[in-house]
């Protein structure tokens, strides 16, 4: 637990916060100043590996879906469609044009779920100086039921899409195993709508709220695409430059520090974010017109270089996820949807399993999931089972930033605030990533720089 | 369980997605009911506050290390019921897959040469390590049994277990059987309770309760002889969500 300390001291400084609460899994902030130098200045993960890359070598391939979307609690929807993309691009397999378009809605719904859920119930609390969601019950109530009633909506839309939303499952290789019913998606269109108007009050509220100002530019990653706000597909950019997905092994460079489970990820050297800033200074042309205006209302400019300001670009995201959701259920719930174009079986015929050579390759796929870039690959023998695999998770792609984040800011805040403040400042620094640590310990296979 | 003061309910968790924990936010209006009938006095998820006084400790995600072992005997020590919440915690879930190799192998796997720094132990449920009074099963669990569950817990009553197939409530939601589509399914042998969540959006069930606790084997072995399956040929999916059950399979059907 961190020291109290009213007497403000520039020279020397010690937080040590064990267990980093409202985030998903295990991290603890470390930072030391010793006679106004700062000597360590570490995001240490400490969560319980689970070797989720070694428990798929030997299954097959038709199995991957099932178990990465284990990975994480709140991404279990983005784990999936990362995870049936590098496979059907290992297999070969090309989705129908509906398949797609539901699957960016099951994309957009789990990024509606995941950002209000950190908007209201992990940094809404930090901003109105209470330690959790709890006492709001009580003291704001309204706003509450609200948030709720917004993630409820959400959840109702991977319920209706793919069964549920944690570890969904009808989304699989090739398509769906059956298609979303008409009278659920017909309700889901009504629960959008309806929640335009607690978007709106959101915003209001998100407006009064006065974040941290610090400004420290970096290196922004994520999906890149002329036709759209790149979520599903796209190239890679970073710096203005567009690589391919399947190149991301060039792209970046991940190394293994001994304080951390997760690994230090670098492009050309130094440490880059990903998730909803970068996304939002990387393609904020493609944002939904509604999403851009409510930007301007919160006052966020491409390119922001304020990490804390994640959470209003998150925010973004959900008016943009919002109306672009709004308009694929108006076009289904016009042209209906082709049983043959979308349902599949999840496995191939019993009688084929064995039978069937397949040509042993690696595949790819990245989706951007709440909090950035997310890559799966895999792969496969001619029996198409699994014999490598590699996860890439956003929070551990941001660990390095992070870190170089409290190493600029730490400094700004010694003399001038206590240390329990600048204790906060740095939780809510970390917060503002939305780490989900969970995940961050399922690291690639090692290449040490 | 007093009726007169709220039980004091804590949630920590162990090696696992911390799905099961969501759920709860998920629940929407009846999670803030909850909140009117007990007091959450810890839930590092969600909270900040780290209350060490409670009544009742709702665990999930296994057991995979030294510390791991050490800290759910001290929750034990402290809580007067421990619920074992999710597949991780009640049968070690997905996590137990690890337990298949050597765990070296699984280390180097991931970290490479820095495999040494890496402290892994066999990955357990909860109860292979200390007393549990309450399963809630499911990967991820599933809303109505978790608030039966709870229901029981303020109530001071047992929650018996349902010690029938996921096949019974599959028939009863009028699936077509996976087998006669030329799938295979685990339904048969998969303790019911999930009113067969899978087979109704058009998948197939993958055990992700665990076995029941005396598979019809003879019913069992008819599927497989009429399919033309082999034990071989299913084992990786016996094998999804608990280690010991490849072993337990072999015993009952070989």
């Amino acid at each position: 637990m961190t020291k109290s300390s009213n007497k403000i001291d520039s020279q020397n400084l010690n937080v040590d916060v064990h267990y980093l609460t409202r985030v998903e899994g295990h991290g603890n902030i470390v930072v030391d100043v010793k006679e106004g130098k700062l000597a360590k200045c570490e995001f240490q993960v400490i969560e319980s590996p689970r070797f989720f890359e070694s428990m798929l070598v030997g299954r097959s391939i038709w199995e991957a879906q099932h178990l990465t979307s284990r990975i994480c609690g709140i991404c279990a929807c983005g784990h999936t469609l990362a995870s049936i993309k590098a496979a059907e691009d290992a297999l070969g397999v090309k989705p129908s044009a509906e398949v797609v378009m539901l699957r960016k809605l099951l994309l957009y719904t789990e990024m509606l779920d995941s950002h209000i859920l950190h908007i209201y119930i992990l940094v809404a609390p930090d901003l109105l100086g209470v330690k959790s969601i709890v006492p709001l019950i009580k003291t704001h109530r309204p706003v509450i039921e609200m948030a709720l009633r917004m993630k409820r909506m959400s959840d109702y839309g991977a319920e209706v899409l793919a069964g549920r939303h944690i570890h969904p499952i009808s989304y699989v290789i090739g398509g769906l195993t059956q298609l979303p019913s008409r009278e659920g998606l017909e309700k889901l269109h009504t629960l959008m709508l309806e929640s335009r108007k607690d978007g709106e009050a959101t915003v209001k509220i998100i407006k009064t709220l006065k974040f941290p100002q610090f400004q420290r530019p970096t290196q922004y990653m994520s999906l890149t695409s002329d036709d759209e706000y790149a979520m599903y597909d796209g190239d890679l950019m970073v710096n203005g430059e567009k690589s391919k997905v399947r190149d991301y092994r060039k792209l970046f460079m991940e190394s293994v520090v001994d304080y951390s489970k997760a690994k230090i990820s670098k492009i050309n050297g130094k440490s880059y974010a990903v998730g909803s800033l970068s996304r939002f200074n990387n393609n904020f042309n493609k944002l939904h017109k509604k999403a851009k205006a409510v930007a301007a209302e919160l006052g966020l400019k491409a390119p922001c270089y304020n990490p804390y300001l994640n959470t209003a670009a998150q925010l973004v995201e959900w008016v943009h996820c919002l109306e672009e959701s709004i308009t694929i259920l108006e076009k289904i719930l016009k042209d209906g949807l082709k049983e043959e174009g979308v349902v599949v079986a999840s496995w191939p015929k019993r009688s084929e399993v064995g039978k069937i050579k397949y040509k042993p390759n690696t595949g790819t796929g990245c989706v951007e999931v709440p909090r950035g870039s997310l890559f799966h690959e895999y792969t496969i023998d001619d029996s198409a089972h699994i014999t490598a695999a590699n996860c890439v998770i956003p929070t551990n792609q941001n660990i390095g930033n992070l870190e170089d984040d409290m190493r600029k800011l730490v400094p700004e805040l010694l003399g001038k605030k206590t240390q329990e403040e600048i204790t906060l400042d740095l939780e809510m620094l970390a917060r503002s990533y939305d780490p989900c640590i969970s995940c961050a310990t399922h690291l690639l296979d090692v290449s040490f720089v | 369980m007093k009726k007169q003061s709220k039980p004091k309910v804590a949630f920590f968790d162990f090696t696992d997605c911390e799905g099961c924990q969501l759920q709860f936010a998920n629940m929407g209006n009846t999670f803030l009911e909850l909140t009117e009938l007990v007091d959450i006095v810890s839930f590092r998820e969600v909270m900040s506050e780290n209350g060490q006084d409670y009544d009742v400790a709702i665990v999930e995600g296994s057991i995979t290390t030294d510390n791991d072992v050490a800290r759910i005997k001290k929750i034990r020590e402290k809580a007067k019921i421990l619920v074992a919440f999710g597949s991780c915690a009640t049968i070690a879930g997905v996590n137990g897959i690890k337990n298949r190799s050597p765990l070296e192998l699984a280390k180097q796997r991931v970290y490479g040469d820095k495999a040494g720094l890496i402290n892994t132990i066999k990955a357990m449920p909860l109860d292979a390590v200390v007393k549990v009074d309450y399963y809630i099963l499911n990967c991820p669990p599933y809303i109505p049994e978790i608030i039966a569950v709870l229901k029981a817990i303020l109530l001071g009553k047992p929650y018996p277990l349902p010690n029938y197939a996921v096949c019974v409530e599959c028939k009863m939601n009028e699936n077509v059987c996976r087998y006669e589509k030329d799938q295979e399914c685990m339904g048969p042998v998969t303790r019911a309770g999930c009113n067969s969540w899978c087979i109704n959006n058009g998948n197939r069930c993958y055990g992700c309760r665990g076995l029941v606790e005396k598979p019809a084997s003879d019913a069992a072995k008819d599927i497989l002889q009429k399919y033309g399956l082999k034990v071989e040929d299913i084992l990786n999916s016996f094998t999804l969500y608990n280690d010991s059950m490849g072993e337990k399979y072999d015993q009952e059907f070989k």
